[in-house]
């Protein structure tokens, strides 16, 4: 492995940390914005203009507040909890393809950490990895009500993951693919042979599920029942303060960021966009990458927002309700869409 | 038994038809109402800079008044002590010595007049019962403070501003 490799990937890897930092800090403001927006208010306005240093201010007072770890708890399994829940966010995001190749001079630069074949696969790992930050936070606290969100984190995770597999093995039936570099370049422009190459189009059962089932692995309302604050205090986080509690809440951000970044490159193309080859004439393959950046992240952000947005409108679902939803509806609807879709991928064999 | 008032309904609770049970046009007819209220006016008062009108009857923080010559009016009778029913008020009475005629009205002034803010209910009836119409609530909101001496307001906060001359 030579050196301007090694250099190019930390440089990626550390933009990427740092970006979804920030895209983490910031949904924090935009999550209180919008909910203001939402209920007839304006939200922080007061550190910086509209706010803009709330993030800031919120991360201070999470830094100074005092770090309590109950005398009844397991002290490692405490502090291990949200330093798990925190890794495991962050490490989702390596297998994104965040553009198309970029060409510096003579040399080519992937816009991606690494690009495995069995990058989906990988995206599932992370994802179930993130329920034993959880677990592990709510079973050390040594407190009922932690306990009951860290196993309500748990069986919910478990439940929609195989709904989200589901859905997913539909979507790979279309695509062939497990590399998420290849599923964004099969969805390239917009229009292709008479059909769109988006995914979404493909596969808009499928993407109804997936999203729902994103709901539930990031623990956003109406499937926020792990911290559920009328029936368990604050559930898996309720012995946590200080840091450990900001690093729990921010894992949730970055999670959002992520799924909502799985979200575009699976189903909505990715970075590609309608007329990119024009642009990528006309700026040449060192700026048009850049291009495709900004629109993965323009649809990020609208995934973002439609998070919050429904966090905003619909309750909280009853627990008996949810599991029902998991496993008595989404299941089969999951089945019943890859069946779909095997009939309807042999017929176009056959027909066309 | 028929009810009394013949007001009563009986609610038949249908069963959910399919579209009902979908959820999901219920979802996005709420997803369209919080959208539309993102655009709607917004209710926020930006409090200390920009404050609502009060009401004519509020009662606020006192003021002791002074008289048109810019004399203090109260003349420390207790009618207000008396009347207090949170006892928020504490005076000591002293007589007016000569040469002071233009600082208080009647030769028998407060020379200490305290209340309580912390006691204080501000139910008004220091305001009825003076006879001199020397006593007022009509200041603004009590502000927070951080020590309990601090909510004992003495002459000093209490007396109004003397006339500019």
């Amino acid at each position: 492995m030579e050196l301007a490799f090694i250099i190019e990937k930390f440089a990626l890897v550390t933009v990427i940390f740092l970006i979804s930092l920030g895209v983490a800090a910031y949904s924090t403001l935009a999550e209180r914005k919008i909910a203001a927006f939402l209920q007839g208010r304006v939200g922080p306005h007061r550190a910086g203009p509209h706010g803009m240093f709330q993030p800031l201010a919120d991360g201070g007072k999470m830094f100074f507040k005092e770090e309590i770890i109950p005398s009844e708890s397991n002290p490692i399994l405490f502090i291990m909890g949200p330093s798990l829940a925190l890794l495991t966010a962050c490490i989702g995001s390596a297998v994104i393809p965040w553009g198309q190749s970029m060409v510096i001079g003579d040399t080519v630069v992937d816009l991606q950490v690494a690009d495995i074949n069995v990058g989906i696969l990988y995206i599932f790992g992370v994802v179930s990895l993130g329920v034993y930050g959880i677990m592990i936070g709510g079973w050390a606290s040594n407190n009922k009500f932690s306990l009951m969100g860290a196993i309500r984190a748990a069986s919910q995770n478990i439940s929609y993951e195989i709904a989200m597999g589901l859905s997913i093995i539909a979507l790979l039936m279309v695509t062939g693919t497990l590399s998420l570099k290849e599923i964004a370049e099969q969805q390239h422009g917009f229009w292709h042979n008479g059909w769109f190459t988006w995914n979404v189009f493909n596969q808009p059962l499928g993407f109804l599920l997936f999203i729902i089932c994103a709901f539930a692995e990031c623990n956003r309302t109406p499937f926020d029942l792990p911290e559920s604050e009328n029936e368990l205090v604050a559930g898996y986080h309720t012995e946590y303060s200080g840091f450990k509690l900001g690093a729990f809440l921010f894992a949730e951000y970055i999670n959002m960021f992520v799924s909502s970044a799985v979200m575009a490159t699976l189903y909505w193309g990715g970075y590609n966009y309608p007329g990119m080859d024009l642009v990528n004439e006309a700026l040449g393959s060192t700026w048009a990458p850049l291009v495709g950046v900004a629109v993965l992240f323009a649809k990020i952000f609208l995934f973002i927002f439609f998070f919050m947005w429904i966090r905003w409108t619909i309750p909280r679902f009853r627990y008996d309700q949810l599991m029902h939803l998991g496993w008595k509806v989404l299941i089969p609807i999951g089945i019943a869409n890859i069946v779909l879709t095997g009939v309807w991928m042999t017929l176009k064999d056959i027909l066309f | 038994m028929e009810s009394l008032s013949n007001r009563k309904k009986v609610l038949e609770q249908k069963p959910m038809t399919f579209m009902e049970r979908l959820y999901l046009p219920s979802i996005f007819k709420g997803l369209a109402i919080t959208f539309r209220h993102m655009f709607k006016k917004k209710e926020t008062v930006y409090y200390p800079e920009q404050q609502r009108p009060i009401s004519e009857n509020w009662r606020g923080l006192h003021s002791l008044k002074r008289d048109e010559q810019g004399r203090e009016r109260c003349t420390a009778c207790g009618l207000c002590a008396l009347a207090c029913p949170a006892e928020a008020i504490t005076m000591t009475a002293a007589e007016r010595q000569k040469g002071e005629e233009h600082l208080y009205r009647e030769e028998k002034y407060a020379a200490v007049y305290e209340i309580n803010m912390l006691r204080c209910i501000f139910c008004g009836l220091c305001e009825e019962a003076c006879p001199k119409e020397a006593i007022y609530l009509d200041g603004p909101i009590l502000s927070a403070d951080y020590m309990r001496k601090d909510f004992i307001f003495g002459k000093d906060k209490l007396v109004e501003e003397p006339l500019k001359s």
